[in-house]
């Protein structure tokens, strides 16, 4: 049982190596992280340095290779002890953590409700339950008023609201986002920023932002470094957004 | 397709119902008067109406035949029946307009596919005839219209040769010492006037009378008449298994190159459509959707497909279905096979999408 001060993430030594023999490329050289619930936190790095990497091993659809990664105290993976600690890992990842993507990549053919009520229903939750819940979410992430809109009537700002509100679905204790702000403009980036800072708090969700945008790293508090595989733990500068 | 097939079948039907026969008459050893050429003698029928159980008897000439009307030309099946009163088998069962062919010479009965109108005249060979009624429904097996003329006009419209024909006929048999013997009066002009003469039909019709078993009329009749009989099971397999089993091979391959054509179509565009969709696809599968859920999309798409082409299809179908040249019929058993068929057809087609979308890693959800 996880106790309050437990991480929502906790990574220790973690390691990813390509290939084998000559052609061995060590992605992660032991990366060190710690991200609590409640808090949203930076990742930041030059292009090759692990960060995708880094992020497929958290989103469980690569293995790595060494070390021992932990959601909310419990040993998801852990080298030492065979690799993967869970059996279904489709199941953890529907239902442990929630992604949001540089796109928001909705689908298509479903309206604005059906796309966040899809992760839910995926779990098996009842369709009234999940529309219902889906709902909940659009009201706190301000688009409720296009809930039956197809996902094409929405500007981008609004699509990714969907994409995170999609990620939130299930109430996944993690959300992983990648480059969530990439496509958007300064004032849109920062509402994207907000909003999870809100979510954050509100469903005690741990947060990592994968991000090469200037705009809202210094809204970050913590902030990981990633190089060559190894990842510096520094203070940011938790500009108010 | 099927209803262009239901359609011949169903002019085979209708000629065969129409008719008003129960046995068909015919010169020994042919497929006639429909599915091969038949000539026998038009004072048959008397022998033939001797026989017991036979109810009525009526002598019928067929000839398909072009001819120009409101200058334009029309294929049409010119049939000669007896007109000495309504109601002979082969004569047509009913009149949209008009009256029955009255006179002995010069009136006729059209179909309304001909075009023509009631008071119309239309030209066959020599001689004009007015039509004095129209019908409706009265097709050859190959769905060409009927016009309905006194049997002695069709005899001549079918037998008789044109003047210069008879002429040279006349010349060759004068010039010939087998007919044209000095010793013999009279010979010549017998030999040139029987070559002249029109007393052949196709067929005779025969209607039977009540709880007449036709296998056993037909048999007499093939036994002291050195005829072939058929009775209405034979005529039908004969319009239906033998006049167009070519043509229903036919729509059958077209139906299976159709079937194949579409399959390959719904399957480019549906592979098409789920390539366009990778990270559509790896996003569903990292967030936790099982294969089967993606499955069931794709094949859902491919069915929606599947749907729309069939209902585009059907709709056209029902509208243009009368503007074809032959008969279009439309059975609502032949769409509900066809709808089943259109949705295997789609079901398979989506599998190499389904094969695609099953093959893409989670992983390329994520990064750029």
């Amino acid at each position: 049982m996880a106790s309050d001060d437990t991480p929502a993430i906790r990574l220790a030594g973690l390691r990813k190596r390509y290939g084998t023999g000559d052609a061995a490329v060590d992605a992660l050289k032991g990366v060190d992280m710690t991200v609590h619930a409640g808090e949203v936190v930076g990742l930041i790095g030059p292009s090759g340095s692990g960060k995708t990497t880094l992020l497929k091993c958290l989103g469980a659809v690569i293995e790595p290779t060494g070390g021992r990664m932990e959601l909310a105290g419990e040993a998801i993976y852990d080298a030492e002890r065979g690799g993967w600690q869970v059996g279904d890992l489709r199941a953890l990842r529907r239902d442990r953590i929630g992604f949001v993507f540089q796109a928001p990549y909705l689908i298509p053919f479903l309206d604005v409700t059906d796309n966040v009520a899809l992760l839910p229903m995926l779990a098996g939750v009842a369709n009234g339950a999940a529309r219902k819940r889906a709902l909940a979410l659009l009201t706190a992430l301000d688009v409720a008023h296009r809930a039956g809109a197809q996902v094409s009537q929405l500007s981008g700002g609004e699509q990714q609201r969907v994409a995170i509100a999609r990620a939130l679905a299930n109430r996944a204790p993690v959300i992983l986002a990648d480059e969530p702000t990439a496509p958007l403009d300064s004032e849109r980036a920062l509402t994207v920023v907000r909003i999870l800072n809100e979510m954050a708090v509100q469903y005690r969700t741990a947060i990592i932002v994968v991000t090469h945008d200037e705009k809202i790293i210094p809204t970050f508090r913590r902030i990981y470094h990633i190089r060559d595989g190894v990842t510096h733990e520094e203070a940011g500068e938790g500009r108010p957004v | 397709m099927a209803g262009v097939y239901r359609g011949m079948v169903d002019d085979g039907q209708v000629l065969i119902d129409n008719s008003g026969a129960d046995l068909w008459v015919v010169q020994q050893g042919t497929l006639g008067p429909y599915a091969e050429p038949s000539s026998i003698r038009d004072d048959v029928w008397r022998g033939i109406a001797g026989i017991h159980g036979v109810a009525e008897t009526g002598n019928a000439a067929y000839l398909t035949m072009q001819i120009k009307q409101g200058g334009h030309e029309a294929r049409v099946m010119v049939v000669g029946i007896e007109v000495d009163r309504p109601g002979r088998p082969g004569a047509p069962p009913y009149l949209t307009f008009g009256r029955p062919i009255l006179q002995g010479h010069y009136e006729a009965i059209a179909d309304e596919k001909t075009g023509l109108k009631l008071g119309e005249r239309v030209r066959i060979r020599r001689h004009e005839y007015v039509v004095v009624g129209l019908t409706r429904r009265m097709v050859s097996s190959s769905g060409d219209p009927m016009i309905f003329v006194p049997l002695k006009d069709a005899q001549e419209i079918q037998f008789l040769k044109d003047n210069d024909a008879l002429i040279n006929e006349r010349a060759r048999t004068a010039a010939n010492p087998a007919f044209n013997r000095p010793g013999v009066p009279g010979l010549l002009e017998a030999a040139q006037a029987s070559a002249t003469q029109a007393r052949n039909v196709n067929a005779v019709l025969v209607r039977l009378a009540p709880d007449v078993d036709p296998d056993t009329v037909a048999g007499e009749i093939r036994r002291w008449k050195r005829l072939t009989a058929y009775t209405r099971a034979q005529m039908e397999d004969i319009l239906v298994a033998k006049l167009i089993a070519t043509s229903a091979k036919q729509i059958g391959m077209f139906l299976v190159i159709l079937s194949v054509v579409t399959a390959a179509i719904v399957a480019f565009i549906i592979y098409t459509m789920t390539l366009a969709k990778v990270r559509e696809i790896a996003v569903l599968k990292l967030i936790g959707a099982k294969n089967r859920t993606i499955a069931a999309m794709i094949l859902q798409q491919a069915l929606g497909l599947g749907l729309i082409g069939f209902l585009v299809g059907r709709v056209a179908a029902g509208l243009w279905g009368p503007a074809f040249p032959k008969y279009v019929l439309l059975v609502p058993g032949d769409a509900l096979r066809g709808f089943a068929i259109v949705m295997a057809i789609c079901a398979l087609a989506s599998l190499v999408a389904i094969r695609a979308a099953l093959r893409i890693d989670p992983a390329e959800a994520i990064g750029g």
